[in-house]
C-alpha cells in the first residue's frame, strides 16, 4: 500500500469541452448535468426522498458506481479536489478508475486525504475523519428503495413513502430479532431522515450510520441502474430505526487496529496465511496511514517502532 | 284490565312457489287473536292447517303478506313484527321472544351447557346466573351430567330435545313460542316440561304453542285457537 | 346517517364500461351486525365488496362511516392517508386467498405484529406478546410464532389472517369467501371461531359468500344479489326459510338443507 500524499494535478486543461480529449467537462453534457442538478436540488429540498432521474449510459458497467459518477460529474467544478474510496480504500480498481476518470475528463485535482478533499465519492463507507462544512459526500447506491425486499411493487412503495407508512420496515427488524435475538442487519441499515422519509444509506456498515446524523457535509446518493437520486443536507437529523427494547447499536471491535492501534473505527479482517493467521486493520486506509505517519503503531508493526502499549 | 303481549290482526300468508310455475299455497287468512300475560294459547287443527307457519310468522321467521303481528317489547311498546325492520325483530328476539322448535339447530363443537348458557346471556342474564340456570335446567330435565359438556350433535333425539327446551326457556323472555316441544320425550320429562310451562305462565309470560299430545295440551292450555277456521277460502 | 349506524351505503354503482358490476346498492350497517352478501359468481357481490373496501371507486353513490370519535365521514371524500389509516386500524379485510391477505415470507408473529408497528408501536416485547395472545385466540400453537405462513395449512392461514386483522381491535371486518376452498371439517372449525370472535368483540361484519350455510351460521341479515343488483334482503333466517324472489327460491332449493 503506497499512500498518495500529495495532490495530483492532472494535465488536462480545465473548462468546458476539451478539444484534446473530445469530452465535455466531467464527461456528461451540460443538459444532462442540469437535469441531474435539478434532481439533486429537489432531493436536498426533501431530505431522504428518492427523486427519479434519467440515468445515462456511462463508460463503465452498472454496479461500478454509475449513479455516484453521474452525481459527481454534475456537481464537480474545476477547483474541486476529489477523493474516491471503495469500502474505505483509495486504491481498489474501482476507486482508482473513477478517480482517473475525473482526472482525465474534468482535469480536477485528486487526493486520498479526507481533509483535503472537497468532494468524496464513496462506495460502502464513510471516512473516519469527521467531515466539515463545504464537503460533499457522494454515495454509490445499488438499491435505493429500503422497502424493496418487503414490497416488490414500486407503486405501493411510493405510496408507503408518500403516506409515511413505515410499519413494514419495522416488520423486517422484528423478523431479525425473532430469528436471531437481535437486529441482524449490519449494513444498509435503514434510517429515518429529518423525522420523515425512511432511507437506505447504501451498503455502508451500520457502524457509519451515526456519522450521517447532523453531519456538516452535504450527502448525495446516486443509483444509476435504479435511476434515483436522494440527499441529506448538512445538519439533518438521521435516526437509525429500532425498537425501544432493542435499541440501535453499532458494531464494536474487541481489538484495536493491528497497524495503527486505532480504536472506535471500523476494522476489516485480513487473512495473513493459510494457517488461520489473521489481523484486524482499519477499513479506512487513509485514516490508518495518517495515524501511522503520526507515529501510532499497532501490534503487527510492533517491531517497527513503539507500540501503542509503549505509549500508554 | 287485559294486557295483550301478542296480538294478531287479519294476518294472511301465501307461499308462491316460483319453481313450480308460480303455484300459490294459501296458508292462513285473516288470522285474528290475542294472547295476554299468563295465558297459554294452544293452536289446534290437523297438520297442514298452518299452525307451525303461524308460529314462525310471529317469530319473524316467515313473512306475512297482510295484517299485523304486534308483540309487546321489553320497553312496553307494541312492535309490529310484520313491518318491523330486521334490527327491530332481532332486538325483539333477544329481549322478548323465545322460540322452541322441534329440532335443535346449534353450532358444532359447543357443549350442551354452553349452548344453553349462551342463550341465557344473549337474553340478558349475567354469565354466572346463565351458567347456574343452565345447570339447573339440565338437572331438572334429567340429562345425565356426563353429557353436559359434550356437543349435542351426538345426542339422541330426546336428549337433543331437552337441550332445545332448556335453551328456549332459560332467558327471562315474556313471549314464548313452542312448536311441539314434547314430541320425543318420555312421560317423566313431559311432566317436567309441563311444570316449566306452568311456571312461565305464572310468571306472567304469554305462550303460544303446538302440542299434538292431548295430555300435555290439556295440562298447559288456557285456551285453544282452532287454526282451521282461518283456512283460506281459496284453499283447495 | 341513521342514529347509531356504523356504515351507510347509498346508491352504490360500479360500471365497467357498458357492463354493470353492481347497481344502486343501498344499506345500513350497525355496530355488531353481521351482513351476508350472497349470490353466484358474477352477481356483483365481489365488486360491491371491492367498492366498500375502497379498493375501487364507485361510478356513483356514496359510503358514509362513523369514525371512532363519532364524526361521520364520506369514505370516498377522505384523503388517501386517512383512508388507509382507517383501513388498517378500524377495519379488517379477510381475503379468500390468504396469500393476498398475509405476507407469506414473514413469520406468523410478524404478520400479526405489522398493524401494531404500523400504528407506531415500537416495543418488540409488547408486540410479540400481543402476537402470542392473538395466535392463541385463533387457536394457532404459539410455538409456531416464528414460522412462515407458507408452512401453514389452509385453515391455519385463514386463522392467521383473522389474528392479523383483529389485533388493532377494528370495529368493521370485511370477509370475502373466508372459508371456501377449505375442507368441510376445517371450514366448520373456522366458522365457529369467526362466530365466537364476532360475538365476543361485537364486530360489525360484511361477509361475501356463495355458501348459504355460511350465511345462515354467521349473519343476522342477508342481501341476495343477481346481475349486480340486490334482489332480496332481510333477516337471514327469514330470507332463507321464506324466500320470495324466484331466484332466491332457486338458490335456496339448490343446496342441501343447511
Amino acid at each position: 500500500m503506497s499512500a498518495e500524499t500529495t495532490i495530483e494535478t492532472a494535465g488536462a486543461p480545465r473548462g468546458a469541452a476539451d478539444a484534446a480529449t473530445g469530452y465535455n467537462f466531467a464527461y456528461l453534457d451540460e443538459q444532462t448535468k442540469r437535469m441531474i442538478r435539478r434532481a439533486i436540488l429537489k432531493g436536498i429540498a426533501i431530505p431522504g426522498y428518492q427523486v427519479p432521474f434519467a440515468s445515462r449510459e456511462m463508460p463503465m458497467p452498472y454496479g461500478w458506481g454509475t449513479g455516484g459518477v453521474q452525481v459527481t460529474a454534475s456537481v464537480i467544478g474545476p477547483d474541486d479536489v476529489l477523493k474516491v474510496i471503495d469500502q474505505g480504500s483509495d486504491d481498489t480498481t474501482n476507486a482508482v478508475s473513477i478517480r482517473k476518470f475525473f482526472a482525465r475528463t474534468a482535469g480536477v485535482a485528486t487526493t486520498t486525504h479526507t481533509a483535503e478533499a472537497t468532494m468524496i465519492q464513496t462506495r460502502h463507507r464513510i471516512p473516519e475523519a469527521p467531515l466539515r462544512e463545504g464537503q460533499i459526500l457522494v454515495y454509490q447506491v445499488p438499491i435505493p428503495e429500503p422497502l424493496r425486499l418487503l414490497e416488490p411493487r414500486e407503486t405501493e412503495t411510493r405510496t408507503l413513502h408518500a403516506l409515511a407508512e413505515y410499519g413494514v420496515m419495522h416488520v423486517k427488524l422484528y423478523e431479525d430479532i425473532a430469528q436471531h435475538g437481535h437486529i441482524a442487519k449490519t449494513y444498509d441499515y435503514p434510517v429515518e431522515v429529518n423525522g420523515r422519509y425512511v432511507m437506505a444509506p447504501s451498503p455502508t456498515p451500520k457502524f457509519d450510520n451515526p456519522k450521517m446524523e447532523m453531519s456538516p457535509a452535504l450527502q448525495l446518493f446516486g443509483a444509476g441502474r435504479e435511476q434515483r437520486i436522494y440527499a441529506v443536507p448538512p445538519y439533518t437529523r438521521v435516526r437509525s430505526l429500532d425498537f425501544e427494547d432493542h435499541p440501535f447499536t453499532i458494531q464494536r471491535f474487541a481489538e484495536p487496529c493491528a497497524l495503527c492501534a486505532a480504536t472506535g473505527v471500523y476494522l476489516d479482517e485480513v487473512v495473513l496465511d493459510d494457517r488461520g493467521g489473521r489481523m484486524f486493520v482499519c477499513s479506512d486506509s487513509d485514516h490508518c496511514e495518517e495515524r501511522r505517519a503520526a507515529g501510532h503503531r499497532g501490534t503487527m508493526l510492533a517491531g517497527a517502532a513503539g507500540t501503542e502499549n509503549d505509549h500508554a | 284490565m287485559r294486557e295483550d303481549l301478542v296480538s294478531l290482526e287479519r294476518v294472511s300468508k301465501t307461499f308462491t312457489l316460483h319453481l313450480r310455475e308460480g303455484t300459490r299455497l294459501d296458508v292462513v287468512e285473516d288470522v285474528t287473536f290475542a294472547v295476554e300475560a299468563g295465558e297459554c294459547v294452544v293452536l289446534g287443527g290437523p297438520s297442514g292447517a298452518g299452525k307451525s307457519s303461524l308460529l314462525k310468522m310471529i317469530y319473524g321467521n316467515y313473512r306475512c303478506d297482510a295484517g299485523a303481528i304486534r308483540v309487546r317489547s321489553a320497553d312496553g311498546e307494541m312492535v309490529d313484527v310484520a313491518s318491523a325492520s330486521p334490527r327491530e325483530v332481532m332486538r325483539l328476539r333477544r329481549t322478548t321472544m323465545g322460540y322452541v322448535s322441534q329440532f335443535l339447530r346449534v353450532i358444532p363443537r359447543v357443549g350442551a351447557r354452553e349452548v344453553i348458557a349462551a342463550e341465557g346471556r344473549e337474553g340478558g342474564l349475567d354469565a354466572a346466573r346463565a351458567d347456574t340456570r343452565a345447570r339447573d335446567l339440565l338437572a331438572l330435565l334429567n340429562l345425565p351430567e356426563r353429557l353436559w359438556d359434550l356437543p349435542p350433535a351426538t345426542f339422541s333425539g330426546g336428549e337433543q330435545q331437552r337441550v332445545n327446551i332448556a335453551r328456549g326457556l332459560i332467558a327471562p323472555r315474556t313471549v314464548l313460542l313452542l312448536d311441539e316441544p314434547t314430541a320425543s320425550l318420555d312421560a317423566a320429562n313431559r311432566a317436567v316440561v309441563i311444570e316449566l310451562i306452568r311456571e312461565k305462565r305464572e310468571a306472567g309470560c304469554a305462550l303460544v304453542g303446538i302440542f299434538h299430545d292431548a295430555d300435555v295440551r290439556d295440562a298447559v292450555a288456557t285456551r285453544v285457537v282452532d287454526v282451521t277456521r282461518f283456512k283460506s277460502r281459496h284453499a283447495a | 346517517m341513521r342514529e347509531g349506524a356504523l356504515l351507510e351505503a347509498r346508491g352504490l354503482t360500479k360500471l365497467y364500461g357498458p357492463h354493470v358490476g353492481c347497481a344502486d346498492v343501498s344499506f345500513d350497517l350497525f355496530p355488531g351486525e353481521v351482513l351476508a352478501i350472497v349470490g353466484e359468481s358474477g352477481s356483483g357481490k365481489s365488486t360491491l365488496l371491492s367498492v366498500l373496501s375502497t379498493e375501487m371507486e364507485p361510478s356513483d353513490g356514496a359510503v358514509s362511516y362513523r369514525m371512532r370519535d363519532g364524526a361521520v365521514e364520506s369514505l370516498f371524500d377522505l384523503d388517501e392517508a386517512r383512508r388507509r389509516v382507517l383501513m388498517r386500524t378500524d377495519w379488517g379485510f379477510i381475503r379468500q386467498d390468504a396469500a393476498q391477505g398475509l405476507r407469506m415470507r414473514v413469520s406468523a408473529g410478524g404478520n400479526v405484529g405489522e398493524r401494531l408497528m404500523a400504528v407506531g408501536q415500537r416495543h418488540y416485547g409488547k408486540i410479540r406478546a400481543s402476537a402470542e395472545d392473538w395466535l392463541a385466540r385463533v387457536e394457532i400453537d404459539v410455538a409456531r410464532i416464528d414460522d412462515k405462513p407458507t408452512t401453514f395449512s389452509g385453515g391455519m392461514r385463514q386463522r392467521l389472517q383473522i389474528a392479523r386483522n383483529l389485533v388493532t381491535h377494528p370495529r368493521l371486518v370485511l370477509m370475502d369467501e373466508p372459508t371456501s376452498g377449505l375442507d368441510v371439517s376445517v371450514q366448520a372449525r373456522l366458522l365457529d371461531l369467526i362466530r365466537g370472535l364476532v360475538a365476543e368483540l361485537g364486530l360489525a361484519v360484511i361477509i361475501v359468500t356463495h355458501d348459504l350455510a355460511v350465511a345462515r351460521l354467521l349473519s343476522h341479515r342477508i342481501m341476495v344479489m343477481r346481475h349486480g343488483r340486490v334482489i332480496e334482503t332481510g333477516l337471514t333466517d327469514q330470507v332463507l326459510d321464506d324466500p320470495h324472489e324466484p331466484y332466491t327460491q332457486l338458490l335456496v332449493s339448490s343446496v342441501l338443507a343447511a
